[in-house]
């Protein structure tokens, strides 16, 4: 007890404390300029706005993903499971140059798409790419356990009592996956706002255009203007607390309904 | 409702599941599916609710071809061993459910819905638990409210897969009293799946015995028990003593002894003889057409069970009342009361 206490404090709280008593050096009007620079605004806008689009397509693709691996057996299925983390494995540079050199005009999937006139790499598309990229295993391992745990009698159950295909999906399986659903959303959203490494390669970082929260954080710092680089790290923090209490939340309301069999 | 179902083949891989299974069951019928596991009866089930395709013969539900249909629109209530509530909804709208999904032309409304699903808890008892999630039920309750959740589609034909096999023993006796109770209440046509002889005697008006994807003897409880048409079944239900004898020229042997037995219709060559083990009557030696040395004896209840090393060298076990002496040791005469001789 005394050890988790002071370990976590050690590790996780005293450096947000520190976060939080350095941004205190600014004065609220300064604080709220800082914030609501244009630059600053973009750059949140772009982190949080892709970050969220990057996660609800992978609720989608993840759902789909997980489907497959749980209730098919196909030749290299144990295969794609193990892909499915290298995500999670891959240093984030790595990920990004990979991602960089497939995307750019002359990479293998850069060139067909300038053919079509779609520019990936150096846009905010880029970012979106990469922040899928690094999202889908938190999406496919959180809902995995629970879906193979999802009695396919259920489904027949449903069947038998006249439920069309579709009522089956929507108002049995669905509904009983969406706890770990949404959890896997708001990990893969947190993951994606904090992206830093795989996304600067290919982001282009155009300021107010391609420009993530936390690279501007780095070049507030670089430029030695480290309260300016608190404040906007201090609204990431804000943000992703949220995010992380609503994950606690949906997970308690999931086990107090759907307790282990 | 009646069901038909006529010369039935499945087969998984290489494993013959059902081997031309021919089965009738009348209306208002409990009918128990009784074997081994292996022996096919779940998946003749499952064929007759459309959960599973044979791949062959024909299954009909009042007349009417039902392979036609999926299990969508066959219209069966169909109740799981392992209950497959959903887990995300209440007792009440685990209820609900087949009633919430029908087409929007038949739907009942609302207060419709809540009071048939009312009535249906009220019919198996659980009208209290209606707001719990299932996670919050005991086995035994889970399995009636599965059972009104099949019941609320008014299905034409109610269909069991070893209900109550998930079960402790105890709440098992207390549901199949139950079971056939609310059977004679609702009398829909019903067929039950179990491995359990006591289940299936208990429970069902007839009993089809199953082994190796065929059927072995369809009867009532008391045909079955009292006249078992082929050695698997006599083995299978109650508990019997067998023998491998030969039967020459009207005579049985055991070994190279001849037995004091008549041989009856049964057809020369090797065979098998099958007794109750409660049929084994006790008496001094030389009085029957067994003798042997008791070797162990164990008090079961009512009886007392012994085992007896034949003087042919097997050795079998009895069920004797409890006040006839035996001691370890002791010789014996023993006489069937009744007994069977079938081929093989």
């Amino acid at each position: 007890m005394g050890l988790t206490l002071s370990w976590l404090s050690v590790i996780i709280l005293i450096p947000l404390a520190g976060l939080f008593l350095k941004s205190l050096e600014l004065s609220p009007e300064q604080f709220w300029n800082i914030l609501t620079s244009r630059r600053t605004l973009n750059a949140l806008r772009v982190s949080f706005g892709l970050a969220f689009a990057a996660a609800c397509v992978n609720l989608v693709m993840g759902s789909v993903i997980v489907w497959a691996l749980v209730r098919y057996r196909f030749p290299g299925r144990r295969l794609f499971d193990a892909i499915v983390d290298v995500p999670f494995a891959l240093p984030t540079a790595v990920a990004g140059v990979a991602l960089t050199a497939l995307f750019a005009e002359k990479g293998w999937l850069g060139a067909p798409l300038a053919a079509l006139g779609v520019k990936v790499a150096f846009t905010p598309v880029g970012i979106f790419v990469a922040m899928i990229f690094i999202g889908i295993p938190f999406v496919v391992r959180t809902v995995q356990p629970v879906l193979q745990d999802l009695d396919p009698e259920i489904e027949e159950a449903a069947g038998s009592l006249g439920a069309s295909r579709w009522q089956t999906i929507t108002r049995v399986i669905l509904p009983s996956l969406a706890p770990a659903l949404l959890t896997g959303l708001a990990l893969a959203f947190a993951r994606a706002v904090g992206e830093y490494g795989s996304v600067i390669f290919i982001a282009g970082n155009l300021p107010n255009v391609s420009e993530i929260a936390p690279l501007l954080i780095v070049i507030r710092l670089s430029e030695f203007r480290y309260a300016d680089a608190t404040a906007i790290a201090v609204v990431m923090l804000v943000v992703s607390f949220v995010i992380i209490f609503a994950v606690n939340r949906l997970q308690r309301w999931a086990q107090s309904r759907i307790p282990a069999r | 409702m009646t069901i038909e179902v006529k010369n039935l083949v499945k087969t998984f891989g290489s494993f013959k599941a059902l081997d031309g299974v021919d089965l009738k069951v009348d209306s208002g019928e409990l009918v128990a599916l009784l074997g081994p596991s292996g022996s096919g009866k779940t998946t003749l089930l499952r064929i007759i609710a459309g959960l599973d395709w044979p791949d062959g013969g024909d299954v009909l539900i009042n007349g009417e071809d039902a392979l036609a249909q999926g299990a969508r629109e066959r219209h069966v209530g169909f109740v799981f061993q392992h209950y497959a509530l959903f887990r995300h909804m209440s007792v009440f709208e685990n209820v609900a459910f087949g009633l919430r999904v029908q087409p929007r032309a038949v739907r009942k409304d609302e207060a419709t819905i809540r009071a048939r699903v009312k009535e249906l808890l009220d019919l198996v008892q659980l009208d209290w638990l209606s707001d719990r999630y299932p996670s919050q039920l005991s086995g035994g309750q889970r399995q009636r409210i599965a059972l009104a959740r099949a019941l609320a589609i008014e299905p034409r034909i109610l269909l069991l897969d070893e209900p109550f096999g998930a079960l402790d023993a105890k709440v098992r006796k207390e549901l199949r009293r139950w079971l056939r109770s609310l059977h004679h209440e609702i009398n829909v046509t019903s067929i039950f799946v179990t491995h359990d002889q006591e289940e299936a005697l208990e429970v069902a008006n007839r009993v089809v015995v199953m082994d190796k994807g065929r059927i072995e003897q369809i009867g009532s409880p008391d045909d079955v028990y009292e006249t078992p048409a082929s050695a698997f079944v006599h083995g299978f239900i109650g508990e019997s003593v067998e023998l491998p004898v030969q039967v020459e020229g009207g005579v049985v042997r055991l070994g190279d002894r001849p037995l004091a037995l008549a041989a009856g219709g049964a057809a020369p060559g090797a065979s098998k003889l099958f007794v109750r083990r409660h049929d084994m009557l006790v008496g001094p030696p030389g009085s029957g057409a067994f003798e042997g040395a008791v070797q162990h004896v164990r008090n079961f209840g009512p009886v007392q069970r012994a085992e007896i090393a034949l003087s042919g060298g097997k050795t079998i076990e009895i069920d004797a009342p409890r006040d006839k002496e035996l001691r370890v040791g002791d010789t014996i005469g023993l006489q069937p009361r009744r007994y069977r001789i079938f081929a093989g």
